[in-house]
């Protein structure tokens, strides 16, 4: 049968798997706004195997809550990156150092 | 092996591999696809572990709506691939580091003896009569009443903030103002003008 130990583990690989792309995709915003959400289905996949295996419905609320965060962060991420790319002409995370941070 | 099993391993096979596509696609379109596959393998994954509900919404919110949004932006935005994918090959071998050391660090904790997580035996299939969706609404508007309705206001802050960034104002633009028009008298359209009758000649 498949243990709780399983769905850890491939949460696990999942969520690094999401780290990686961080790394490896740093100039595209777009790539780092989807690893984002990579990992955020990782974290789910952690709260939604505990609530199987603990018999307990709130992590699936919980799980049900961070969908709508993260649906609300996509949009407003989304909108900054295409007023970002109409200003700048580009979305390279090198360029954008007009606050010289 | 179990048909259970055999259905896990294909399918967390399948999202793992979709995972490396997302980060190593060369273009973002596929990048986006290969996360619409993710989305729907960790659905059916979801439907192994009895969260029938949230594996619909995963679809249906997920896929249906923010991927599509991903979609829009990535094929409107007129992105210079080549230059987006500078320095791949210098950060892989440091990225690659890292998720070995992530994935070891999370297999430790998920295998540690001193949790017991390995003694967490699968729990019994609920019956035919089961609800999910019932269960998760029994409390989510009971218990987590407040907590929904901060999300609903989350959401309309979203839809505000989304339109209120990406609109603009342009110059020269020739739209109706209606105030303007209802607030017109007939003074400001209408001259009478006075003066005598003239003869044709």
């Amino acid at each position: 049968m498949i243990s709780l130990a399983d769905y850890l583990m491939l949460s696990g690989v999942l969520f690094s798997l999401s780290v990686a792309g961080i790394f490896i995709n740093r100039k595209n915003v777009i790539l780092l706004l989807m690893c984002i959400e990579l990992m955020l289905l990782a974290v789910n996949f952690n709260f939604v195997a505990f609530s199987r295996y603990l018999d307990d419905t709130a992590g699936q609320v919980f799980v049900f809550f961070i969908l709508t965060v993260a649906a609300a962060e996509a949009a407003i991420g989304l909108a900054i990156l295409v007023v970002l790319f109409r200003n700048r002409r580009s979305i390279n995370v090198k360029e954008l150092d007009a606050m010289k941070g | 092996m179990t048909f259970e099993q055999l259905l896990f391993y294909s399918f967390a096979a399948v999202l793992i591999a979709a995972a490396i596509g997302v980060i190593t696609s060369r273009n973002p379109v596929h990048s986006v696809l290969f996360l619409v596959l993710a989305f729907f393998n960790s659905a059916v994954l979801w439907m192994l572990l009895e969260a029938e509900f949230l594996a619909i919404v995963l679809v249906l919110v997920y896929v249906g709506a923010v991927m599509v949004l991903f979609l829009f932006v990535v094929m409107m935005l007129d992105i210079n691939v080549a230059r987006a994918r500078e320095g791949f090959t210098r950060y892989a071998p440091l990225g690659a580091l890292v998720t070995i050391v992530v994935a070891v660090e999370i297999a430790y904790v998920a295998r540690a003896r001193q949790l017991g997580v390995q003694f967490f035996g699968p729990p019994e299939r609920r019956s035919v009569e089961y609800s999910n969706t019932e269960e998760i609404g029994k409390v989510l508007y009971t218990e987590h009443v407040y907590a929904f309705e901060i999300a609903a206001v989350i959401l309309l802050v979203a839809i505000v903030a989304a339109i209120s960034l990406t609109m603009r104002k342009r110059p020269n633009l020739k739209v109706q103002d209606i105030g303007k028009q209802v607030a017109t008298r007939r003074g400001d359209r209408v001259r009478i003008v006075k003066m005598k009758s003239e003869s044709p000649d």
